[in-house]
């Protein structure tokens, strides 16, 4: 017979974390839809989008796949740094982590800063004017781009809650269920830039 | 079952909490009190929605207009489906009875995420309210259908983007629902119930709450996208600056497919309790119930485009999409040669729960019937956006889910409330509903061949008789669910008291007191046998 | 339940890993650079699936876990895929 007493015993690590990754399907999903409209209008105009993919700058793109990467791969360390019982090296690393999201960030802000500038953003007037397919690849930059910028917002929101538990001792070697939940966000939010940067940067 | 019968236990209902008065209620994370407060939700929403129908019913009791113009007609039949929908069909049956039966059902004491389950109630009233709110607010009531299509969705001056996050809001609820139940079923099932032991409800949830998870967050994007086309114009369905309107149908119907499937494998999983119970025999070929589950769930993911057919899609699309519609058809057939297979020898008793079952088995198949006309290319064309796809729609989800509910709300009344209802009385509204609903929607089949367009206000005389029965019917329909609900209401109130097991069920469920515990069981049960286990003498499955 | 070991990644691990995508980054990058057309487009986004593979693999540590969860994020991927394939039915063959 079961001397199971409530639901807490059996609220395991293993369900938090299959919980996240479930959540993280629907995440890829969500961000799916953008990249079916993108298939869709890059197979219809090919040659405008390669015109359009131009005008991206091409370091920015590579930089910001730098940082993200390196950004997961500090957020994984934490991980291992806390489950070794290195608190401090864990907080050091996820400080780490959340550097490297605030200068993706920045990025950000100076390449659509200076898209606004030249007149490119939906609705705009210089919009209107170019082909019909490069309306279309600006308008899913932004909104690729944007979601994925909200996204990495939320992100670096949960790393600096994680920075505090760990602080305060409540991400631990023996509960650090929210550091790795955590560290599978920012995974995501890293996968889905490596898809983007070929996809809105590379193909030229 | 210590303290049951003495009614020396605390019930759910009654057990205090950290909070008392309504904050009990409101702040509850157990999975039962939180299945009520969905309950009365739906309800409420349930006859709102059915109201504003009626209305549309008087307006097509004649031509011409009757009792309002195109533009509301166009506004109601927006807000009816947008109501029906999200807020009742999809979340429902897995909101209500899910939530308050799956831990019960698998020996659990509650869902995975407690507290995410209560968060999912409150996204679901908040994009209730916020889909009502779309009536009154700013420029009047959207009058895009429910599905939005583009161009008209970008364009209405209406409060097109007050339903839209609506819209949002309760995929997002339904997302965290589905999630929730995934993992429950996971992680949470008794010592010894090994997938194969477990009942068919929770594996009909199991199938629903994939495609919840998996087909919610396209329709998610989607409607940000219409959201986008609308503030910002930037232009993926507009044909001017080079978009695709039947893109947005092709994104809209990938989830909006699959959201049938939703509303009705949680249906099928409820009748498929039901079933063993009134014919006290174990369900005859449970192994392939749970096959036809997954297979629905899965081949009803790659059929959207029949919905698509006269939209301009390629030959090879529509041929594709026709044929995948013909092979979904097969497991839900298999499903109701299973549930007649377990009738057929078994000793039954025709309560209400059992009436609705097999009610829902005919109206069911009608729906499913007419899927097929809708399904084959060239019969699409005729009856296309005609009053024959109301009809098929209406069969399949009223008949269908809306049964299936009925069903399982008088199966598992005495459960969740420890009061029996009045049995005549239930019969009688069963009588005014199932007569009721045929009356109505029949009709609807025949004058949509005959050329009645769907969505439409006002119509040519020669479709008027067809209208007049049709609208009877709804009368009769709506009676019936007045009964109905006044008899369960009244049940609750002042019933006599259920015992713990009034149908002889052999699940779970039954050999808990009524109403349950706070924690469902006193010590989790370890599970033996097979989950239809009638007795050593009557023949295993 | 309690005493499911947990396999730790090592530091050094997670390292090598982010060596490994730095270069496959660099090499979606030339390889771009050059007009190949379609082979391009193909290249970069055969790179971007062994990246997105490997960190999924790795810094996500599906490598170490169950069967079930392997299987939950193969199907995930499948299935989107087919509704991009299915889509394209109507695309490509208009």
């Amino acid at each position: 017979m079961s001397e199971i007493q409530s639901n807490k015993e059996l609220l395991d690590k293993e369900t938090g974390k299959m919980g996240m990754w479930i959540f993280l399907f629907t995440e890829m999903f969500l961000f799916g839809g953008l990249f079916l409209v993108y298939a869709v209008f890059r197979t219809k105009y090919s040659a405008d989008f390669h015109t359009a993919a131009s005008e991206l700058n091409t370091f920015i793109g590579t930089l910001n796949t730098v940082f993200l990467l390196t950004s997961s791969m500090t957020v994984a360390m934490s991980l291992t740094a806390i489950q070794k019982n290195s608190p401090k090296l864990a907080f050091f690393l996820v400080f780490a982590t959340l550097l490297l999201a605030a200068l993706f960030m920045v990025n950000k802000y100076i390449e659509w800063s200076h898209k606004f500038e030249f007149g490119i953003f939906p609705g705009s007037p210089v919009l209107k004017n170019m082909g019909r397919g490069e309306l279309l690849f600006f308008g899913l930059y932004y909104m690729m781009t944007g979601l994925h910028a909200l996204h990495v917002l939320v992100g670096m929101v949960l790393l600096s809650v994680n920075l505090v538990k760990i602080k305060l001792g409540r991400v631990n070697p023996r509960h650090y269920l929210l550091l790795e939940n955590s560290a599978l966000y920012w995974h995501l939010v890293d996968l889905i830039w490596i898809f983007l940067f070929p996809l809105l940067y590379l193909i030229t | 079952m210590s303290d049951s019968e003495n009614g020396t236990y605390i019930n759910y209902l009654q057990h205090k909490g950290k909070y008392g008065g309504i904050l009990s209620w409101l702040l509850s994370t157990d999975h039962k009190k939180i299945g009520l407060m969905y309950l009365y939700a739906v309800i409420v929403f349930f006859f709102v929605a059915a109201i504003l129908g009626l209305l549309m019913r008087i307006e097509l009791i004649a031509p011409g207009q009757t009792i309002m113009g195109p533009q509301t007609y166009n506004g109601m039949f927006t807000i009816h489906g947008i109501i029906m929908i999200f807020i009742i069909v999809i979340p429902a049956l897995p909101a209500i009875f899910g939530n308050f039966f799956l831990p019960i059902l698998i020996g659990a004491r509650d869902v995975a995420f407690p507290r995410l389950n209560l968060f999912s109630f409150y996204l679901y009233i908040t994009g209730a309210v916020l889909g009502v709110l779309s009536q009154f607010a700013g420029n009047g009531p959207p009058d895009t259908g429910w599905t939005f299509y583009v161009p008209y969705s970008a364009q209405s001056s209406t409060n097109v983007i007050f339903a839209l996050t609506a819209a949002f809001i309760l995929g997002f609820s339904s997302i965290l629902t589905g999630l929730n139940f995934i993992v429950t079923i996971h992680r949470l099932r008794a010592p010894g119930m090994t997938w194969f032991k477990m009942p068919l409800f929770p594996w009909a949830l199991y199938a629903t709450a994939w495609i919840q998870v998996l087909a919610t967050p396209i329709i998610g994007i989607t409607l940000l996208m219409v959201i986008a086309e609308r503030v910002l114009n930037i232009g993926f369905f507009d044909p001017s600056l080079g978009g695709d309107p039947v893109l947005f149908q092709h994104l809209f119907w990938i989830y909006s497919h699959p959201a049938v499937y939703i509303m009705i494998l949680p249906a099928m999983g409820i009748v498929t309790e039901i079933f063993p119970t009134f014919s006290q025999k174990p369900v005859f070929g449970y192994g392939a119930i749970v096959f036809s589950s997954i297979a629905i769930a899965f081949i009803g993911s790659f059929v959207w485009g029949h919905h698509m057919f006269t939209s301009g899609m390629s030959y090879w699309a529509r041929w594709f999409f026709s044929f995948a519609t013909f092979v979904v058809a097969v497991p839900s057939a298999i499903k109701v040669f299973n549930w007649l297979s377990t009738m057929y020898g078994g000793s039954i008793d025709l309560k209400p729960p059992l009436l609705f079952a097999i009610s829902f088995i005919f109206l069911f198949m009608i729906g499913g019937f007419s899927g097929l006309t809708l399904g084959s290319l060239a019969t699409n064309i005729q009856v296309h956006a005609t009053s024959f796809v109301v009809a098929h729609f209406h069969y399949i989800i009223f008949g269908g889910m809306g049964f299936a509910f009925f069903a399982g709300i008088h199966y598992w009344f005495p459960k969740m409330f420890g009061k029996m209802y009045n049995i005549k009385v239930a019969n009688i509204a069963w009588g005014l509903i199932f007569g009721g609903f045929n009356v109505f929607y029949f009709p609807q089949f025949i004058i949509g061949i005959q050329g009645m367009p769907r969505r439409y206000f006002d119509y040519l005389p020669q479709f008027t008789t067809g209208e007049v029965i049709s609208s009877i019917g709804s009368f009769i329909l709506v009676a019936g669910l007045f009964l109905m609900l006044f008899n369960l209401i009244r049940a609750s109130r002042t019933g006599a008291v259920a015992p713990s097991n009034p149908w002889k069920g052999v699940t779970l469920e039954w050999q808990i007191p009524s109403p349950p515990p706070h924690e469902n069981f006193d010590t989790i049960p370890e599970i033996k046998t097979k989950p239809y286990f009638f007795g050593n003498n009557i023949k295993q499955e | 339940m309690k005493n499911e070991e947990t396999h730790i990644s090592s530091y050094s691990s997670h390292a090598i890993v982010l060596i490994i995508l730095l270069i496959l980054t660099t090499i979606s990058v030339f390889v771009t650079g050059y007009h190949l057309g379609a082979l391009s487009v193909a290249a970069a986004l055969i790179i971007a699936s062994i990246k997105v593979r490997t960190v999924i693999s790795y810094f996500m540590h599906i490598r170490f876990e169950s069967l079930f969860m392997k299987l939950m994020v193969t199907a995930v991927f499948v299935i989107f895929g087919l509704i991009i394939i299915i889509t394209f039915i109507d695309y490509l063959l208009r």
